[in-house]
């Protein structure tokens, strides 16, 4: 007996054989054809020849309504608009629901070329359009390949549905490859960064923990959710199954209020900050919605109080004279009393520790400083992965969602404030007015320092940048700001909660091309011109992203920062040389991507995008810009390839 | 120790630089990824124009007191230092913020 595998990369050159033996054994189309002095196909085998000429099973060929058709009606029920999914066959079942039964819309398929892809699309997604995307995951193998992707969304703290195929039952495997690609428990690859998961047995079972895993998923504080997708569950025929235990309903989706923070606590807070010198807010992972942004302000605005931002969303606008984030380290050090909101690292925020050989300790804040703490960030949720920081003692810690419980805090201070603060608020709020000037003014003429360089510094590439969609409805989306050494946050005015949604969360590189193909299709539903700037290393890990985005035309315009180097670890390596004060010039090796340099508009070209560059003078970006602008206004993405500087 | 800091600053600063050697190693060495190519600063402090002396440059870089890692002497001779002080001496002031109109507020 002969055992056939097909693998997946062997399918196709599996068919031809198979179709040119088939094609064999059909007599009366073979006569029809001139002869040949040889063979155009490879003669069938025994094994082959037997099994063709075998008389058919007594088997169905044809199924009516299978379980995939049903789990289609829960993605429905929940309200996904997108699955983004590289194709695998655990989910083939699934697969073809969406596109047949559930005919491609509400929801409807993204085609990724990874997994990571997938996920990260999913991320960048959902902190624009305030609820999840789905994606659809190949058994273990395609898990892994998501899983840095649902890393960074965990630590960022932003929900994603994921459905895993996965074959349960090993009397249903083929032998091979299907059970390379099973497991018995999948979400053990990533069930410390999930916050629920399930393999559900039958299609109630998956229905609910679907649609548990979806209202789990969304509640602050939000992380992404597995669900296994049987593939069983998924393909056998409904008419199969007992009467009992075909599903009939799925079940209302429930979505819980989010935490709010104790009352008493947030009147303890309020009384500490009104009474506070120096009061600092410092605000990270806090807003998702325009009402965020309000209250926060309102907050600020009520105390006079300088605001950091630490950038995990955009939290405050950057031109409100009380975004005191140039400042962030003097500020922290004169306060007395620290408001941190969903502050993902509030030991970081009042400590540093140095990277010397000796890491030493310094202290920012000022002894005896009050340390208030609101938010989700300092109840971890899992224990391995370290993402929840150095525990800081706090003097109030107060657990609640920032966005649901800043009003009635805001209300508790002005409660608090007594008419003799008031003349003392006033005055710092003046104080703050002029501070805000001076560091304007500081960094504007920053920016004139290396204007006309080449190459191009991210200065001029911003300022080119905001030239160009100032008078437009924008969003930003991006990886690390740090990379850019913040000047969109800077220079551009940022007040809209969309504009700029934070990095990826876990300081995963791959995340911000996908991320920001997935903001982007939220962004279209809104018709808003988004703006992607890209790390060129970064792009390397997740190319495919660019061909997600021309195949579903997505506009959006990607700025490429090509810097030609992994300059952060450039940095520690360079860093460790000086350190054993040797080969200080060889930095560069395994680091740099220059030799040779990356075309990534012709990348981009392969892909059917339309791109440009690489544009080295300063004078060629604002025209290149142009041309690249109107083609995203057409409605398809554009990229412009740019040689920068490194930060 | 001051005294001695400060006949080497005086000491360095009796010798020419050459800028075009400095340019190469301010890019060898590392100087560019935080301060940029010409520099503008980065991630690290703005260095260019108007550079500080060669002998304070050195000073500060074989015992830097914030995060900068270290260039020993053995690594980063004095005679390096002062071409590279060359080649941030050598470059040009920017224009006026003023004259740029993307920059304005």
């Amino acid at each position: 007996m002969t055992r056939v595998g097909v693998k997946r990369r062997g399918f196709f050159s599996a068919v031809a054989v198979g179709g040119a033996a088939s094609l064999a054994s059909l007599p009366e189309k073979a006569s029809a054809q001139p002869a040949s002095p040889k063979p155009s196909a490879v003669t069938p085998g025994a094994g082959v020849a037997a099994a063709e000429a075998a008389p058919p099973r007594e088997e169905p060929v044809v199924a009516g309504r299978s379980g995939s058709d049903f789990m289609v009606d829960v993605i429905r029920q929940i309200g996904v608009e997108y699955v983004a999914a590289m194709p695998g066959s655990s989910f083939r079942g699934l697969h073809e629901s969406i596109i047949n039964y559930g005919g491609n819309r509400q929801p409807e398929l993204l085609t990724c070329l990874h997994e990571e892809i997938s996920v990260a699309m999913a991320h960048g997604y959902a902190k624009v359009a305030g609820k999840p995307m789905a994606t659809l995951l190949h058994g273990p193998v395609g898990l892994q390949h998501a899983s840095m992707a649902i890393y960074n969304a965990w630590c960022d703290r932003v929900p994603v549905v994921m459905i895993a195929g996965n074959g349960m039952d090993a009397t249903k495997r083929r032998p091979g490859v299907e059970w390379m690609h099973a497991a018995q428990d999948n979400a053990a690859i990533v069930r410390d960064f999930v916050k629920f998961d399930d393999q559900p047995a039958s299609h109630e079972h998956f229905a609910e923990s679907l649609v548990r895993g979806y209202a789990i998923a969304v509640t602050p504080p939000a992380a992404p959710v597995l669900i296994m997708a049987d593939s069983e569950l998924q393909e056998r025929p409904m008419a199969d199954l007992p009467m009992a235990d075909q599903p009939t309903t799925v079940p209302r989706l429930s979505i819980p209020h989010p935490p709010a923070g104790d009352p008493a606590a947030l009147a303890e807070a309020a009384r500490l900050l009104a009474g506070a010198e120096n009061p600092v807010i410092v605000v990270d992972r806090y807003s998702r919605t325009q009402a965020g942004v309000d209250a926060l302000v309102a907050l600020a605005e009520a105390l006079q109080a300088p605001v950091v931002n630490k950038l995990g969303r955009l939290n405050m606008p950057n031109q409100h004279y009380l975004n005191q984030t140039a400042r962030a380290r003097a500020l922290v050090g004169q306060a007395d009393v620290i408001l941190g909101i969903e502050v993902v690292d509030f030991w970081g925020t009042v400590n540093d520790l140095r990277d010397l050989i000796h890491r030493d300790e310094v202290h920012v804040a000022k002894p005896g400083a009050r340390l208030i703490s609101l938010g989700t960030t300092t109840i971890p949720m899992r224990a391995n992965f370290q993402d929840f920081q150095r525990y800081q003692p706090v003097d109030i810690d107060i657990v609640g969602d920032g966005e649901t419980s800043l009003p009635s805090l805001t209300e508790a201070v002005r409660r608090a404030l007594g008419a003799d603060r008031r003349s003392a608020i006033d005055g710092r709020g003046d104080k703050m007015r002029d501070a805000f000037k001076r560091s304007q003014d500081v960094m504007l003429t920053s920016a004139t320092y290396g204007w006309d360089a080449s190459p191009i510094s991210l200065a001029r590439v911003c300022a080119e940048i905001w030239a160009q969609i100032r008078d437009m409805d924008w969003a930003l989306t991006t990886g690390d700001p740090f990379f850019q050494s913040f000047w969109p946050q800077k220079t551009w005015k940022m007040e809209k909660v969309y504009q700029f949604t934070g990095g990826p969360g876990g300081y995963g590189v791959g995340y911000s091309a996908p991320a920001a193909v997935g903001a982007a299709l939220a962004h279209r539903a809104q018709g808003r011109f988004v703006v992607n700037i890209q790390g060129d290393g970064e792009l390397m890990c997740c190319p495919g992203a660019l061909w997600t985005a021309v195949h579903h035309k997505i506009p959006m315009l990607t700025v490429m920062h090509n810097n030609r180097a992994y300059h952060q670890e450039l940095m520690h390596v360079q860093r460790m040389a000086d350190r054993h004060s040797r080969g200080i010039d060889r930095a560069s090796i395994g680091t740099a991507i220059d030799g040779p340099p990356i075309d990534y508009a012709k990348l981009a070209q392969s892909m059917g995008m339309w791109a440009a560059g690489p544009v080295t003078d300063p004078k060629d970006l604002g025209p290149t810009l142009r041309q690249a602008i109107d083609v995203v206004k057409r409605g398809e993405p554009a990229l412009i390839d740019v040689v920068c500087q490194p930060r | 120790m001051a005294q001695s800091g400060m006949a080497q600053q005086s000491g360095m600063a009796q010798q020419a630089g050459d800028a075009s050697r400095g340019l190469h190693l301010f890019m060898a060495d590392g100087c560019y990824e935080c301060h940029g190519t010409v520099g503008q600063g980065g991630v690290g402090p703005r260095l260019a124009p108007d550079p500080l002396p060669a002998g304070a440059i050195a000073a500060y870089i074989r015992k830097p007191t914030n995060v900068m890692p270290p260039y020993v002497e053995s690594v980063a001779g004095d005679q390096d230092v002062r071409d590279m002080q060359a080649y941030l001496a050598s470059i040009p002031q920017p224009r006026p913020l003023k004259d740029i109109p993307l920059l304005a507020p």
